[in-house]
């Protein structure tokens, strides 16, 4: 074995260390604050990444929208649609639900099949932060790309529909909605894209373990378009915050698992 | 091949032996039914049956958990020895609850919260068995199913409650008089001792159908092992 | 001789420890074994070119070291951190350059180098930056997007990219690979000013000159163990690869 015999100066001794300090023995407060800060730094580097690759290639973005719309396309002819103020609520709440789960499923396959393909995944293992941050960076990275989805289709179906669309209660269903898809999908697209038969299987595993925001969301939607009390939009917002909370808190806990090697 | 070890085969004979009993009991102790008559009895073979493919997927989840934690590769066997098992008697409970409601509800199946919930449990671990069959390496493909465990099995209650906040047809059995309840009926004692006894046979036979299963996948890594001995050397 | 720092957080420069140390390090797939018992040092400050055919685990090796696999079995060390306890503080104080470039296409070359920056929690970012820009040459074509680089250039960038945090060790993984003569004499020189500036360094490589070229020491991995190790000044580089065609062979 070789013992020290070159004497090359060794970088970064005199100079204070350039990447983050390493953590100590005993936490202060301040060493919490900067684990947070790490956290979210790195967090929202990681969306800020997305948007901007993103915002050049237009790839994903395209990709949803235009799917979005063919499904809006095949509902119309497939279901015969009918007008009637009775059924409208419930008829159009299911249409945008559909329309939102299969975009939110293409977005969510494609942007982590993306990170794979290019390698680009280590890069972000290599970094010194909690993988947690990765997921809740990639996690925001997809809502944020759904949610720009979405702001998009339900102007065009409060049009086609000829019913307004833009009430803030349906709006923050629709985020709790979107919130949870994207945190279960973000986990079960991360394990999807190694396996062989990798674009179908994010379906096949997120489908049955995202029907409660599937119910929840159609179910609230509908209430709210038909203008219906608290009592019967309450439970479902409810149980929507419920799903978001349990399934993000299990993500964190798990997303170790499932990225390193 | 190598005889199972002495614990073993005393269970697949205990096993055997319970389920004759059980049978026994069912047809000839238990009283009938007042308003379902004969047909009724399938419920001491459909209602343990769920509940211990329910059992199954949380020893699922429970081993899930301990191979994550431990990364000892006994917990995957187990885990999804149990998938296999639960997935048999998963079936058996849809089937016999069909042969159940079609005189009683005068239909084969029904999109009720339990009937559906059910079905999706059962979609997540065909999708957990997909999801293995999917990936080569041993290793990862042991985590991910451990996690997929984990997500399936708690997404359960939660499914379930969201499908019942609408109306059920489902019968409530345990002690309820409950109107709304169609199929519903109050147990003799003779039927209590019968359907606990079922649901302990059942229970049994569950972990004799485990025990089996690891020992085949523990024999089948075995011949792995000896493979690639063979190929290297 | 070979110490173990008994407190985390003291650097290997105050002791004469290896920067770089596995121990019987073992790593299986399935019932494949990859790596079969390395023990490998590489001392404060040392340029070692792993060299081997393929298959012989130096990807993997290297990505045990880098914490993107685990060990099956034995031990590692880099920076005095055992892996993968101290992954976190090992993934501070290294910088690593595969043959992926993990660069972002879509982005530019100064925003790749930002984010990067940000995932590593990098003070004073944008001095920084330009830095390391001016150090591989690429300060003019920081606007420009990653996807219209040469091969060469991309590689260029991800050594900026590596060597942003400073680390003090630093992991290359066949860097001349898709590289043509020009751009494998531009990297020789970006290697041996910004890279191995004092650092550690073990760089895995097909081409025997040019491990010979650049490295203190050349070490050969053969079907998943050291076979050879030997400094720059024993070895007789006509003979050299005779040397190497009996090792692996």
């Amino acid at each position: 074995m070789s013992e020290v015999s070159s004497q090359k100066p060794v970088v970064n001794s005199q100079t204070e260390p350039v990447a983050a300090a390493p953590r100590p023995a005993k936490w202060t407060a301040s060493d919490y604050w900067r684990l947070a800060t790490d956290f979210f730094r790195a967090a929202g580097a990681v969306v800020w990444k997305d948007l901007a690759a993103e915002l050049r290639s237009k790839e994903l973005l395209s990709a949803m929208l235009v799917f979005s719309l063919l499904v809006v396309l095949i509902f119309n002819f497939a279901l015969e649609l009918e007008r009637s103020r009775a059924t409208l609520a419930t008829v159009v709440s299911g249409v945008l639900w559909v329309t939102f789960i299969f975009a939110g499923t293409i977005g969510l396959n494609r942007s982590l099949a993306m990170e794979k393909d290019r390698g680009s995944l280590d890069g972000l293992l290599l970094a010194p932060v909690d993988r947690s941050a990765i997921y809740f960076g990639k996690t925001a990275g997809n809502l944020l790309f759904m949610a720009l989805v979405e702001v998009i289709i339900l102007p065009l179906l409060s049009v086609l529909f000829n019913l307004s669309l833009l009430h803030p209660l349906l709006l923050l269903v629709v985020l709790l909605g979107t919130l949870g898809y994207a945190a279960v999908g973000t986990l079960l697209a991360s394990m999807a894209i190694h396996s062989r038969a990798r674009d179908v299987m994010l379906p096949i595993l997120l489908f049955p373990v995202a029907i409660p925001v599937l119910v929840a969301s159609v179910k609230a939607s509908a209430a709210i378009l038909a203008a219906a009390g608290w009592d019967e939009i309450g439970p479902w917002v409810n149980l929507l915050i419920g799903y978001d909370v349990i399934f993000v808190a299990v993500a964190f806990m798990v997303f170790d698992y499932v990225v390193e090697e | 091949m190598e005889k199972p070890n002495r614990g073993l085969q005393i269970l697949n004979i205990a096993s055997a032996g319970l389920l004759v009993v059980a049978t026994g009991l069912v047809f000839l102790y238990a009283p009938q039914e007042r308003t379902m008559g004969e047909v009724q009895r399938i419920f001491y073979f459909h209602v343990p049956s769920a509940w211990v493919s329910f059992l199954a997927f949380l020893v699922t989840f429970v081993a899930g958990i301990a191979y994550l934690r431990g990364g000892n590769r006994r917990w995957d066997i187990v885990a999804r020895s149990s998938v296999e098992v639960g997935l048999l008697f998963t079936v058996m409970t849809i089937i016999t609850g069909s042969i159940w409601a079609r005189p009683a509800w005068n239909t084969w199946w029904t999109w009720d919260p339990r009937l559906t919930t059910y079905t999706i449990m059962a979609l997540i671990y065909v999708a957990y068995i997909m999801l293995r069959q999917g990936l080569e390496d041993p290793e990862r493909r042991a985590r991910f199913a451990a996690v997929y465990g984990i997500v399936g099995f708690i997404s359960v209650p939660i499914t379930f409650m969201s499908i019942r906040w609408w109306r059920t047809i489902h019968p409530v059995v345990i002690g309820s008089g409950s109107a709304t309840a169609q199929g519903g009926f109050d147990m003799t004692s003779r039927m209590l001792v019968t359907f606990l006894f079922s649901l302990f046979t059942f229970t049994v036979l569950y972990f004799c159908f485990l025990a089996n299963r690891v020992r085949l996948e523990n024999l089948a890594e075995r011949v792995e092992q000896l493979k690639a001995k063979l190929l290297s050397a | 001789m070979l110490r173990f720092p008994v407190e985390r957080g003291e650097t290997a420069l105050s002791m004469t420890i290896s920067m770089i140390e596995t121990r019987s390090l073992t790593k299986n797939f399935g019932l494949q074994r990859v790596l079969r018992g390395v023990d490998l040092a590489v001392a404060p400050g040392e340029f070692v070119a792993l060299m081997g055919p393929n298959g012989a685990g130096k990807t993997t090796l290297l990505r045990i070291l880098a914490t993107l696999a685990r060990p099956s079995l034995g031990q590692a060390r880099v920076a005095g951190f055992p892996l993968p306890a101290g992954a976190g503080e090992v993934r501070r104080r290294l910088g690593v350059v595969s043959h992926h470039p993990l660069l972002y296409g879509d982005l530019t070359a100064e925003e790749n180098l930002l984010f990067y920056a940000r995932m590593y929690g990098v003070r004073q970012r944008a001095q920084r930056l330009n830095t390391v820009l001016e150090q591989v040459g690429l300060a003019a074509r920081r606007r420009d997007l990653v996807r219209t680089f040469s091969r060469g250039m991309q590689q260029r960038l991800a050594i900026a990219r590596a060597v942003l945090h400073e680390p003090e060790v630093m992991l290359f993984d066949e860097p001349y690979t898709g590289l043509d003569q020009d751009a494998c004499a531009m990297l020789d020189g970006v290697l041996r000013d910004v890279a191995a500036r004092g650092r550690t360094v073990l760089m895995t490589t097909h081409d025997l000159a040019r491990g010979l070229a650049l490295a203190d020491r050349m070490v050969i991995l053969s079907r998943g163990v050291i076979a050879y190790s030997a400094r720059r000044g024993e070895i007789d580089p006509a003979t050299f690869g005779q040397t190497y065609a009996s090792v692996v062979n």
